[in-house]
């Protein structure tokens, strides 16, 4: 956030940015109307970000169910072609991320080398998208006369916890698998880490996603984590960060209907993984008979 | 393989099958026809010559219906080389005052009748629909099938019924609706095409327009083979027509060209083929503006009636 | 009966709609491309290449010669070693995607190009040449980085410099099948496009250049059969592709036989296209277009042979009578048109001998009615029936709009037809059965069978042939194998 006073520019103020949520395809306040507020690592106050409701969650799974259908049949070719358009995008305001970044507390170096990564981290994914069913999928040689093949299907609706050790990075990584599987999903970004998500909200707006298939949330964990274990239409949630134990509670909720848990950790090593496409994707395994 | 649909009078409609990704990539090819220049404006004539200008609301009065007859007689003021439409499309109780305000023109009057849209009524009130609008001077009859016997497999019934409306329309002619929208497949689209002119239909006809999806190309190219295998098996030429959601110029051209090269030039001419459309001739008439004066037109120049 | 009420309307026609050629300027002659710069021949000699479908002059391309080749082979191994091998896979994928961008960005241009250099229809390579060309370098740019996954259990190195000869049927989109897999498996090229069809591999060169695409990774050498001989003997090669004929395919395995030169070959084909009186029939006949008549049958998987159980054939070929009548021969630049100029003189000589040796053996000829150009080379649709197995037009390939139509009774009958033929690239099913679809696809010996479907092709999807087609695939996971050393 570059959110100083004047610009030095004959004393011109800046028009700041009010960050909103993404959900649905539009920029969105909360509708509980609450609001954080963001500091810098120094103290000094940066803005203010949304503080999402329970509500804001649902009416989020409710677009995110109704964009999940459309997006799930869409060509791999197509999913591949967005999300290396979102690259595209995100490296055309490279620099503005940085600035961002270095706002929230990131070193000049750090800042740099997390953007680069972000980029490349969506090359990465799109390129996997026409690629995942040739490496997962299979055709099986069953021993009788039918003819029998396995093939990914995402599993709907996904939610995804951010980490905040890398704001943006920990977000993309998160995002790109769980999209490119066909899934659509909401997230959840905390602490500072919720600028740089607000601003990625942009990026993936001028990409081409349908609207509904990725939306973006900030808040307090505590207050939403539950919500997001609990919804009965979430078919899987994602968390990055902690350990297995801290989740007891969450795990529990998730077994309402069955929602499938991965936790992620915060290392960064293992961001290139094409088998984080296959955890939130089904696996459908099809008979036919063979024969005049 | 399955045996057919034996029809009481006799009559045995065999299934034919029809792929529906095959019949998405042709219906995609014919929509790259580039009609241009002289085409174009003989297209867009031919195809404003082929309306059946339609209004069926719950709302429509005489004035109403006077109204679109005088669009359907002068679609617009400066030019004397457009054609008029084919016909006025209107409830049974508007035909009189349609039938009166189209006096001294070719400009038929159609009717849509059997409890239209939905056709939930027994075949004896459906006739007498029938029977009312023809007195009142409907050259046309526009029937609906049952769609509810249809999908149950009572072909017979569907069959007979359509042939007792032909019987009471006497000389006028009838269009069947299929309702595309409803019927689910390609495969039962072709199956109600086939049924509808074995037992007696003059034209078939896609949808009421009530619903979506209404004509879409795809539906649209399979009544085309099925009524090219109903005349290559009969001598027969059956009619066509797509109704609802044809909106646009563009659209229209591209039915005419699905209409040249699946069925040949015979079939293009309002006796054999119409469009039931309502905003469709202003967006034909600014097409053909256009290419007059070389200028893209508004919608404030052309009358909405 | 019916009368028609307008004068309007039973002689509507479409009125020609040219694809406009003037948004785009090509230069009067082209040079080589060779470490990353265009330059004339060794030797100065250049030769011209024309627009078959009115015989005029396009522009002049350099002949390659022995010495151009040794060249391009040379900065091809220059940049292998000293900058492509060295690269991470991502930065390599990097440069595939910009190259996959900027095809889309001068989509129009290339098309156009495409369509007046090598006869195609402009809807064609509109709709499907290019955007199928920039598809394959999306495809492999993904893979550049990410080839462990392809070979489980394997480690993976490229092969090292590739020479590639390819034909003139799809001229830009043969570029894309060979350059795309190299170089996303972290080889460089040096590629020889047909003779009658150089240009839009040159504005491909250009194209590598806007990428910034390092010098010497892409290298070409335009020429005739001289300059791709002295290409597949250079031994400098570490792999050599060919796409062509079966007769040049054997030719260049003989002359590889010496050395441990990787080979691919993708090479000729008779394929047998099956209908079944249960196929859903309009659908099949529209499937028998797109098989023979597409691309004036200009295609090694073309389905030239048509098999169609005796219970349909009436139906069968009055429908595919009548569906051949609207076909609309004539200038590939005019939008509407559906088939284009037969590519040169020699191979319109080609066809109509065979047409010929078909009526002298005593089948029976059926060709369209519809007007063709005066200048030019056209073959208007046709097909022979009362043919029998052993005659030339049903053994071999003709290369041209040309289908010979066969009739089975049974199954077994229909499959044994099918496979008796030293070829073996594609082959194509219609029936509305399931099971049968798999027991016939399990039963033709051939590379690619479509079913219910034909001539349909996509990056994803590996494309080769069994027997004489020659062998390898392009395409899909398997088609990174031929690219790749694995140990």
């Amino acid at each position: 956030m570059s959110r100083n006073g004047t610009s030095g520019n004959n004393g011109r103020l800046d028009v700041r940015k009010t960050y909103k949520m993404l959900i649905g395809g539009a920029f969105v306040r909360s509708e509980s109307g609450r609001a954080l507020d963001v500091m810098a690592p120094g103290g000094k106050w940066l803005g203010h970000v949304c503080r999402a409701s329970r509500k804001d969650f649902r009416n989020a799974v409710v677009v995110a169910r109704k964009a999940a259908s459309g997006w799930a049949g869409a060509t791999a070719y197509l999913k591949g072609q967005i999300l290396y358009r979102a690259a595209e995008m995100l490296e055309g305001r490279a620099s503005g991320f940085r600035e961002v970044l270095q706002s929230i507390g990131l070193s000049p170096a750090a800042a740099k080398a997390e953007v680069a990564q972000a980029i490349d981290l969506l090359v990465y994914y799109a390129g996997w998208s026409d690629k995942y069913l040739q490496v997962f999928g299979a055709v099986n040689p069953v021993a009788t006369p039918h003819f029998n093949f396995s093939v990914t299907e995402p599993m709907g609706v996904v939610a995804y916890v951010a980490g905040e050790k890398r704001p943006l990075l920990d977000l993309v990584a998160g995002i790109a698998p769980i999209v490119v599987g066909g899934n659509a999903v909401i997230t959840l970004s905390t602490g500072r880490a919720a600028v740089a998500a607000m601003e990625l909200g942009e990026v993936l707006e001028t990409s081409d996603f349908p609207p509904g298939v990725i939306n973006l949330l900030c808040g307090l964990r505590e207050e939403l984590v539950g919500q997001m274990a609990s919804h009965m239409d979430v078919n899987a949630l994602v968390i990055q960060g902690g350990e297995v134990k801290e989740h007891g509670a969450v795990r529990e909720s998730c077994a309402l209907n069955l929602k499938r848990f991965f936790l992620r950790d915060q290392s960064g090593k293992e961001d290139e993984d094409p088998y984080r496409i296959l955890d939130t994707v089904e696996i459908k395994t099809t008979w036919h008979p063979v024969g005049g | 393989m399955s045996t057919g649909v034996t029809l009481s009078s006799g009559l045995n409609v065999q299934p034919h099958p029809v792929d529906e990704v095959g019949i998405k990539e042709r219906v995609a090819r014919l929509a790259t026809r580039s009609i241009k220049k002289s085409s174009k404006v003989e297209g867009l004539k031919l195809a404003l010559s082929m309306v059946d200008l339609t209004t069926l609301e719950g709302a429509d009065t005489p004035g109403r219906v006077r109204q679109l007859c005088a669009k359907a007689m002068h679609l617009h003021s400066g030019r004397n080389d457009l054609p008029m439409v084919a016909a006025v499309c209107v409830y049974p109780t508007m035909v009189r005052v349609a039938r009166e305000a189209l006096k001294g023109t070719p400009i038929k009057v159609a009717a849509v009748a059997t409890a239209f849209p939905s056709g939930m009524n027994p075949l004896s009130v459906k006739l007498e629909d029938t029977r009312y609008a023809v007195s009142e001077g409907a050259h046309e009859i526009d029937m609906v099938i049952s769609r509810g016997d249809f999908l149950r497999g009572e072909y017979p019934r569907v069959a007979d019924e359509i042939a007792e409306v032909k019987k009471a329309c006497g000389e006028a002619h009838l269009k069947v609706i299929l309702e595309t929208g409803e019927l689910g497949t390609l495969d039962r689209v072709r199956l109600a095409s086939d049924i509808a002119m074995e037992a007696g239909a003059d034209f078939i006809k896609t949808s009421t327009g009530k619903i979506q999806p209404a004509a879409t190309p795809e539906v649209v190219l399979v009544m085309l083979q099925a009524i090219a295998d109903f005349y290559r098996k009969t001598g027969k030429r059956i009619g066509m027509k797509p109704a609802g959601g044809i909106a646009n110029a563009k659209a229209a051209l591209n039915l005419l060209v699905m209409v040249r090269e699946v069925l040949g030039p015979d079939w293009l001419n309002p006796d054999l083929f119409r469009i039931g459309a309502s905003k469709l001739p202003n967006d034909i008439l600014m097409q053909l503006e256009k290419e007059r004066t070389g200028v893209y037109q508004g919608g404030d120049y052309f009358s909405n009636d | 009966m019916i009368k028609t009420s307008t004068t309007v309307g039973s002689d509507w026609g479409y009125a020609p709609a040219p694809e406009s050629a003037d948004h785009f300027k090509l230069k009067d002659h082209y040079g080589l491309f060779i470490g990353g710069k265009f330059a004339p021949a060794v030797s100065g000699k250049r030769f011209k290449t024309i627009n078959p479908a009115n015989e005029k002059v396009i522009a002049e391309v350099a002949d390659g010669g022995e010495k151009d080749v040794d060249r391009a082979v040379k900065a091809a191994r220059t940049a292998y070693d000293k900058v492509w091998r060295k690269m991470s896979g991502r930065e390599r994928g990097k440069y595939l995607y910009r190259i996959a961008r900027i095809i889309q960005e001068r989509a129009r241009e290339l098309a156009v190009v495409e369509s007046m250099d090598g006869g195609k229809p402009i809807r064609e390579s509109r709709d499907v040449d290019i955007p199928l060309a920039a598809a394959h370098f999306f495809y492999h740019a993904g893979w550049a980085d990410k080839l462990g996954y392809a070979f489980p259990g394997k480690s993976v190195a490229p092969v090292g410099v590739a020479g590639q000869i390819i034909p003139w049927n799809f001229p830009l989109l043969m570029v894309a099948w060979k350059v795309a897999p190299a170089l996303a498996c972290g080889n460089t090229v040096v590629l020889k496009p047909a003779e009658t069809t150089p240009l839009t591999a040159l504005l491909f060169a250009e194209i590598c250049q806007e990428a910034g695409l390092p010098e010497g990774v892409f290298n070409l050498v335009t020429g005739a059969g001289s300059t791709g001989a002295a290409l597949v003997n250079h031994p400098g090669l570490d792999k050599v592709a060919f796409t062509g004929s079966t007769e040049v395919g054997k030719a260049i395995q003989k002359s590889l036989a010496g050395r441990g030169t990787r080979l691919t070959l993708e090479l000729g084909g008779k394929a047998a296209h099956i209908i079944f009186e249960d196929a859903t029939i309009d659908q099949a006949v529209e499937g028998i277009i797109n098989g023979i008549y597409f691309n004036q049958g200009h295609v090694c998987c073309a389905g030239s042979r048509l098999l169609v159980q005796e219970s349909v054939e009436q139906e069968v070929v009055a429908k595919l009578k009548a569906r051949m009548e609207t076909l609309i021969v004539g200038d590939p630049l005019d939008k509407n048109t559906d088939i284009g100029a037969i590519n040169s003189k020699a191979q319109c000589d080609r066809i109509r001998d065979y047409l010929k040796i078909g009526e002298e053996e005593g089948a029976e000829l059926f060709q369209t009615q519809c007007s063709v150009p005066e200048k030019g080379y056209w073959i208007r649709p046709s097909f022979f029936t009362k043919v029998a197995q052993s005659h030339r037009i049903v053994q071999e390939e003709i290369f041209g709009p040309v289908l010979a139509i066969q009739s089975f009774r049974t199954l077994n009958e229909a499959l044994e037809k099918a496979n008796n033929t030293p070829y073996g690239l594609s082959g194509g099913v219609w029936t509305d059965k399931g099971a049968k679809i798999f027991k016939v696809t399990r039963g033709i010996r051939a590379g690619v069978i479509w079913a219910n479907t034909f001539n349909k092709f996509d990056p994803t999807s590996p494309f080769g042939g069994y027997k004489e087609s020659g062998y390898g695939r392009e395409g899909g996971r398997h088609g990174l194998r031929p690219y790749v050393e694995l140990s």
